[in-house]
């Protein structure tokens, strides 16, 4: 079952490295003054949102082939991290537009009269209170997505839940259920324990 | 030489006009106070000034270049506002400092990010004023820490550090606890006396009429009269200036006898 484990950690990191960035730009978009841009962002995140992830996951990795007639690779990681990336960057995206749009207007009008640019407003004044603002949300969806890795298992990718499943049916044990069921916890303990010390160290001011 | 100069000024929300023609032009070290009641326009003006809100027509210029014009009867702003930017600084009635920087940080990362001025100076200065407008000691201090009239005199520290030629005040003590208004007014005062110039919306009677060489009273989105402290509180012609003041005495007049100590 161990080697499951570095799939695991691969679909949470890769996911994160993508939908963090990836939710920003969602959300700037759907923020964005171009009605057009706005639309196809809201578009995009309600159908994600709305549309359970499992169901994601089977169109990422099989629709190429029922559409395109494009075999479907063996190495099924590629597949899994888009789908789980676009699913978690719609969700992002929703927390920082929150999150941006608790931002006072008073904080962008005093710093366009002090004179910095839209870049150096939103890169230094906007973005580290929003930051600040939707770490506690952040860690939910975070410790949401070390379970929903488990949910690879549709695709038969194999991670550490597949793999618990095909050792509890041939060796007809519960053992290895028990098992992953610890590793999850475990999982996440370590990642509300990051996450709370990232949102201790950001403490030092209240809003 | 005017600091700032406007000129015809309208400005409409939807079909609702909140300035109509109004024109002010500010010298070189005057201090001019706005009163008048709330909704007439006051912070509309100093938003407008400020590139806050656009106008509709009229005319913007600062030491004499013209930041917006009027063509066909639409107003039409420079395409580079930043040099402009560069002369006038606004105190907000709610300060607006950045809760995430402390109070040094606050004052110096404009000039530092924005002007690009040398570290070591821009340094020295904001400890110069801060030692001046009695924080020295809150240097490190962040936003969350400070009273609101501490708040207040860092966010004016903030805008002095830019060295604008003309500074702008919507309504400074307004959002303080009255025992707070004091030492707020005690630091514009001193600016007053070092010849700044300054534009003040205010509400502060006593204050606009000791400190003001001119004095605007607004109503309505016009200005209705202006001119000396003297002329303007003591010798109103004007019959809805004096019903304004009126009213205002009014209203002191019962706040004091609410927080007067019963006999
Ligand atoms: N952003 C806005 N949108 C619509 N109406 C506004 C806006 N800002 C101000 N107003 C209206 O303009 C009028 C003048 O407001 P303001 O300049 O704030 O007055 P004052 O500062 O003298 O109290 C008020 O009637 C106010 O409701
Ligand atoms: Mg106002």
């Amino acid at each position: 079952m161990a080697s499951g484990l570095g799939e695991t950690c691969a679909i949470f990191f890769l996911t994160l490295i993508f939908a963090i960035p990836l939710g920003m730009v969602v959300a700037l978009m759907r923020r964005s003054r171009f009605k057009v841009l706005s639309l196809i962002s809201g578009f995009f995140i309600s159908v994600l949102r709305g549309t359970p992830l499992m169901l994601q996951l089977l169109a990422v990795t099989y629709g190429p082939y029922y559409i395109f007639g494009v075999s479907v690779s063996r190495n099924k990681l590629i597949p899994v991290v888009i789908a789980f990336s676009i699913n978690y960057a719609a969700y992002f995206a929703e927390i920082y537009r929150s999150g941006i749009e608790s931002i006072p207007i008073g904080q962008y009008e005093a710093s366009q009269v002090l004179g910095y640019t839209k870049l150096q407003t939103f890169m230094k004044i906007i973005l580290p209170q929003v930051i600040r603002r939707i770490l506690p949300s952040m860690t939910n969806e975070i410790v949401t997505l070390v379970k929903d890795t488990s949910m690879a298992f549709t695709v038969s990718y194999v991670e550490i839940f597949t793999l618990a499943k095909q050792i509890a049916n041939s060796q007809t044990s519960f053992m290895p259920f028990i098992v992953a069921g610890v590793f999850y916890y475990v999982f996440n303990f370590i990642v509300s324990f990051v996450m709370r010390r990232v949102e201790k160290a950001m403490n030092y001011y209240t809003l | 030489m005017s600091v700032l100069s406007m000129t015809g000024i309208r400005k409409a929300f939807g079909d609702h006009t909140v300035l109509k023609d109004i024109s002010l032009h500010v010298d070189k070290r005057e201090v001019v106070s706005i009163i008048g009641p709330s909704g007439s326009g006051k912070s509309t003006l100093l938003r407008c000034a400020a590139f806050l809100e656009t106008i509709d027509s009229g005319e913007i210029a600062y030491m004499d270049r013209p930041a917006v014009r009027t063509v066909n009867g639409k107003a039409v702003y420079e395409k580079d506002l930043k040099p402009f930017r560069r002369d006038f600084g606004l105190v907000f009635q709610n300060f607006n400092l950045f809760p995430h920087y402390s109070v040094m940080k606050n004052v110096t990362d404009a000039p530092l990010r924005v002007q690009k001025r040398d570290k070591q100076e821009v340094r020295a200065e904001a400890e110069k004023l801060l030692e001046k407008m009695g924080l020295s000691d809150k240097a490190d201090a962040y936003p969350c820490e400070l009273s609101g009239g501490q708040q207040q005199r860092v966010s004016i520290v903030r805008a002095l550090m830019m060295n604008p030629e003309i500074l702008f005040f919507d309504e400074p003590t307004s959002a303080l606890d009255p025992e707070l208004t004091g030492e707020v007014l005690k630091v514009i005062k001193q600016l007053a006396d070092e010849k700044m110039t300054m534009v003040i919306v205010t509400h502060e009677m006593a204050f606009a009429h000791s400190i003001s060489d001119r004095v605007i009273f607004m109503d309505c989105g016009v200005i209705v009269e202006q001119g000396t402290p003297r002329e303007l509180f003591e010798g109103t012609r004007k019959e809805r200036t004096r019903q304004f003041l009126q009213n205002y005495n009014q209203a002191m007049g019962v706040r004091e006898q609410d927080s007067a100590p019963e006999a």
